[in-house]
Parts: structure tokens; sequence; C-alpha cells
């Protein structure tokens, strides 16, 4: 094979690869994009053809009849608490049984960490309707801690706190500290939280996300209009009679923002955290 | 999988008894948080809907007990197997594309000369970031059934007719298939991607030296060496799969069209539409067994490849 032969097929295969990539690219951004056009569009630029693909003026009106349809603000800020306190409640229950099971002794620890795992095998939906039942029962219908207080159940974390923490704190620092006379809580609080820190980030980017994304149980435990998370509300746009596309979508366009503004600037912190989850578990 | 240590404990100096005692006290207490919320909103009530499966109930006045009427009554069903059928097919056409797509764009983003990378890696991934309300929302109203439908539009330039997505029988599978391949594709390839940047260059270098080309290459080097990432991301999109929801909820809506109507979605309806919290536990529970049916042949399957 001589050198300018050997070039070309480089150049090719090369060429290749980056219209692979570019096409990729392009389909995973274009909705984005479409979803500002139409938010930006009147209604009726939906029914033109060809479409409307350049953004248009009517982004204030679109927004403000999103405002008179739902609740968007009042929903965003539903969302908002609920994914920071199930994911500030969540980091704290998984690091503090992490790190009973990665540095106490006690009887039946293994099978009492096995049965975590294994209830990460469960599908939701399986006890979806007494769970239903259990909070009306409890009176949280419409409530926001119908969601966070189960939120707070999830053995993923504490599975990947374990090992964080496993790895990660020395033994002979806990040691150290108990001859010093720590009690085990203070090893926790002033030892191993200050050293996991990574493991908090990749677990609250997860959480915090499956929290804001959640939507079948919101959908099932929030009816009434004042206690919707933002995904719960989202679906109150598309279920309107009259259906205004340009507001659904600036109501979407909105609601979807926040999220991505977020991973854009946290994007390799967002990436690894998401995968990394995936792949170790 | 956890592998599980026993370290041995140095003797604490004074009352090693009440120490080692304290220690127990402190470790369960530590560890109950989860297993109290477990039991009310976990462990009661899969138990429960177990019960449930064999009563007939409506939320409200009395239970009775049916026996395996539920379970006869959902099996006899038409609209459960259409449902379970859609389910099927909307993970073939959702899911195995995913995963095929998925490598190819790992690979593409492994190799070495590409420029860009993070922002390629960046917009790949971004669809993962967007609610599946958010999806199905745009997606729908891209798919509209009109002429001046994007989609449609699109393929009128090519002079293709409309389709009929929202109520055809395969237009509705497509649409919901396409939005969970959206969502889901670059979450899959950056997967792919950590796999393939976790094998040695050497083996490539090998192959190099010894001639291969680059489908050698792949065939002998990559998909071997990925395989243990294959089968954990067939594992959890197929799961997720049997799951579909939210995508045919938001696409169909309240009709539930048996075009589009999933065994979740048939679970919900029986549920929460009709009230009928027998049949919807009796279908949860075989939700539960097809999910462990699929996952033991997974496990098989992956057992098979991996001697």
């Amino acid at each position: 094979m001589n050198q300018s032969n050997k070039i070309n097929t480089f150049s090719i295969s090369r060429l290749f690869v980056y219209t692979l990539l570019i096409i990729a690219s392009f389909l995973s951004i274009f909705p984005f994009y479409w979803m500002f056009v139409m938010a930006t569009n009147h209604n009726s630029a939906i029914n033109n053809l060809p479409p409307a693909v350049i953004p248009g003026s009517q982004l204030v009106t679109n927004f403000t009849n999103v405002i008179n349809t739902i609740d968007f603000f009042g929903a965003i800020l539903n969302s908002l608490i609920v994914a920071t306190f199930a994911t500030a409640g969540t980091l704290f229950i998984c690091s503090l049984a992490g790190f009973a099971f990665a540095k106490l002794h006690f009887k039946g620890k293994n099978i009492l960490f096995i049965a975590i795992l294994v209830t990460m095998m469960i599908p939701p939906q399986l006890g979806l309707i007494p769970q239903y039942i259990i909070i009306t029962k409890l009176g949280w219908l419409n409530d926001l801690r119908a969601i966070i207080v189960p939120g707070l159940i999830d053995a993923f974390g504490i599975f990947w706190m374990r090992q964080y923490i496993s790895s990660n704190v020395p033994d002979e620092l806990m040691d150290a500290a108990k001859i010093d006379g720590c009690s085990t809580f203070r090893v926790y609080w002033n030892i191993t939280v200050p050293v996991i820190i990574p493991a908090f980030a990749t677990l609250a980017i997860i959480k915090f996300m499956y929290m804001w994304n959640d939507f079948l149980w919101p959908l099932v435990v929030l009816r009434d209009q004042s206690s919707h998370t933002i995904q719960v509300a989202l679906r109150g746009l598309i279920d309107n009679y009259v259906r205004d596309n340009g507001m659904i979508l600036s109501g979407t366009f909105w609601a979807t923002v926040p999220l991505v503004i977020v991973f854009l600037l946290l994007n390799r912190l967002f990436i690894s955290s998401l995968t990394e989850g995936a792949v170790k578990s | 999988m956890a592998q599980i240590e026993m370290n041995k404990q140095t003797a604490p100096k004074d009352s090693p008894l009440s120490e080692k005692k304290k220690e127990s006290f402190h470790g369960y207490l530590y560890i109950s948080p989860f297993f109290v919320l477990f039991a009310i909103f976990g462990l009661f009530p899969i138990l429960f809907s177990f019960y449930l499966a064999f009563q007939r109930w409506n939320g409200l006045g009395e239970m009775e007990f049916m026996g395996l009427q539920n379970f006869k009554w959902i099996l006899t069903d038409p609209l459960f197997w259409k449902a379970l059928s859609n389910t099927m097919i909307m993970w073939v056409l959702g899911t195995l594309p995913q995963l095929v797509i998925g490598i190819i764009l790992a690979y593409a983003l492994n190799s070495v000369l590409i420029k860009f990378k993070s922002f390629f890696r960046v917009s790949i991934f971004m669809p993962y970031v967007t609610s599946t309300v958010a999806v199905a929302i745009v997606f729908g109203i891209m798919f509209n059934s009109q002429e001046f439908g994007l989609v449609n539009a699109i393929l009128g330039n090519f002079g293709f007719d409309p389709i009929n997505w929202g109520s055809s029988e395969w237009g509705v599978k497509i649409a919901i298939s396409t939005m969970v391949f959206w969502r889901w594709v670059g979450y899959n390839t950056i997967i792919y991607l950590a796999g393939l940047q976790g094998i040695p260059n050497d083996l490539y270098e090998a192959a190099t030296i010894d001639g291969a080309s680059i489908r050698q290459k792949i065939q002998y080097i990559t998909i071997p060496m990925l395989r243990p990432i294959i089968i954990l991301t067939v594992f959890t999109s197929t799961i997720g799969a049997l799951q579909l929801f939210t995508e045919p909820l938001i696409f169909i809506g309240r009709t539930y069209r048996e075009e589009g109507i999933t065994v979740v979605l048939y679970l919900y309806r029986e549920a929460f539409s009709n009230s009928a919290f027998g049949p919807a536990s009796a279908t949860a529970v075989i939700l539960f067994g097809i999910i462990i049916i699929f996952s033991t042949i997974n496990v098989i399957i992956a057992n098979r490849l991996a001697r």
C-alpha cells in the first residue's frame, strides 16, 4: 500500500465518521430548536406547509397563554420542592446507611445488604395501587409529601454510598477517631461526610433528575392543580379541548430549559454521574 | 456485585462488650430509615398487591374474594394481549435499534482523531436530560397525522403520502418508538463509549500490525470486550421497555387507543379509570412475572455468551 493511497482511505473514513456524528448531533438538538421555533410562533404557523423553521414573534403571547392555562410557576416550585427535599433526604439516609454497611460491625449485615440489592429488581408498578391507598389513608393525596417520603427509598443510593465509603475512607482513620473517643455518629459526620462529597454529587444529580422527571406516581397522587409538579402540569396543557400547539410547546420549552442549562454548565459531571451509576450497579 | 468484606475489629480498650453492643446498635439505627420506609411504602404494598389480585374491590366498599377470577378475566381480555403485543413490538422497534446505533456512534466518538469531541458528546447526550413528558409532547406534535405535520411534511418532500401517525396500527407504534429511541440512544452511546475507552489500545495496535481491517477489529476486539456492557444495556432497556407508560399516555391520551396501549397503561386504566383494583393488581402481578421471565432469559443468554 503506498503512502497516498493510505491517506486517501484514511480521510474517507474520517469524513464518514464526521458525517455520522454531525447527523446524530443535528437530530439530537433539532427537537430543542424546533420546540423554540414553535414556542415563538402563532398556533396557525404549525398548520403551514412547509412548516415553520425560524423563530416567530409570539414568544410572550404563547407563554402568557401557558400561564393562563396552568399554574406554571407554581408547578415549577412544586417540582423544586419535591426534588430538593427528596434529594437532600436521600443523600443523608443513604450515606448514613452506606456508612453503617461499610464501616460498622453488626449481625446480619451482609444479608441485610443483599436484601437491599434485591429490592432494586422489583418493578415500581407492582405496589402502585396499595401505595395509592396508603397515601389516601394518610391524607396525603394532593400533598407533596406523597412524592417526597416514598422518594427517600433509594436502594441504589445505599449501594453506591457503601461502595464509595468502603474504598475511600480508610479504616485507620476510623480507628484513630474511635480511640480519641469520637462517637460513631461523629465519625460519620466529621470524618466520612467530608471525604465522600464526590459520591454525594453523583447521587444528587441522579436523584434530582429522577424526581424532576418522574411522572406516573405524581400523576396518580397529585390530582389537584395546585399540587401538580411540572410534568403533571405539562400534561394538563395537552388535555385541553382547544389544541394551541404554540402554547403547548411554549410551556414544554420553558419547563425543559432549566435542566438543559444546568446540564450544559455541568455537562462533564452530569454525563459521568448518570452513566457511571448505571455501569457500576 | 459488592464484594463483601469482614474486617477484624481492634478490641476497644475498656468494656469491650458494651462498646461492641453500642456499635451494633448504631449500625441498626443507621440502616433503619431505609427499612422502615421500605416496609411501609415498598414491602407492604407489594404483598397487598398480591392479595388484591384475588379480590374484587373498587377502593371503597367491601372486598370480595374472587379466587383466580381476575387472572382469568385479564388473560381472556383481548385488549390485554393487544397491550402485551404492543409492548413487545415497541420494545423491538424502540430498543434494539438504539443499541446498534449506540455502538456505532460510540465507535465514531472514540476515534482518536475526531475534533469537537466534547461538543458531539454533549449534544448526543442532551435528549436524556429532557423529561419523558416533554419528549412525548414534542414528538406528538411532530408526528401530527395531517399533511402539515413536521414528519409528514418531510416525507411529503420525498413524495410519500401523509401517514396517519395518530391512529394507524403501525403509525402509533413507530411514533412512540421514535420517542423512546431519541431519548435513550445518546445515553447508551455514552455507556458504550465508557466501555470502549476501557479497551487497551495495544490490542488494536497489535491487530493493525497483523493487518486486520476495521471490520475485523470491531468483530474480534470491540464486540467481545464490550460484551458485559452490551448485556447490561440490553437488560436495563428491556426492563424499561416493558414498563413503557408515559409516551403512549401522552401520545394517545385518555382514549387508550388499542394501537398504542401498553401493559402499564392497561394497568393504569383498570385502576384509575375503571376503579377495578382487583384486575389492576392482577395485571401488576402478571407484569412482574413477565419481567422475571425476561430477566431470567437475559441472565441465561448472558451466561451462555460468557462461556
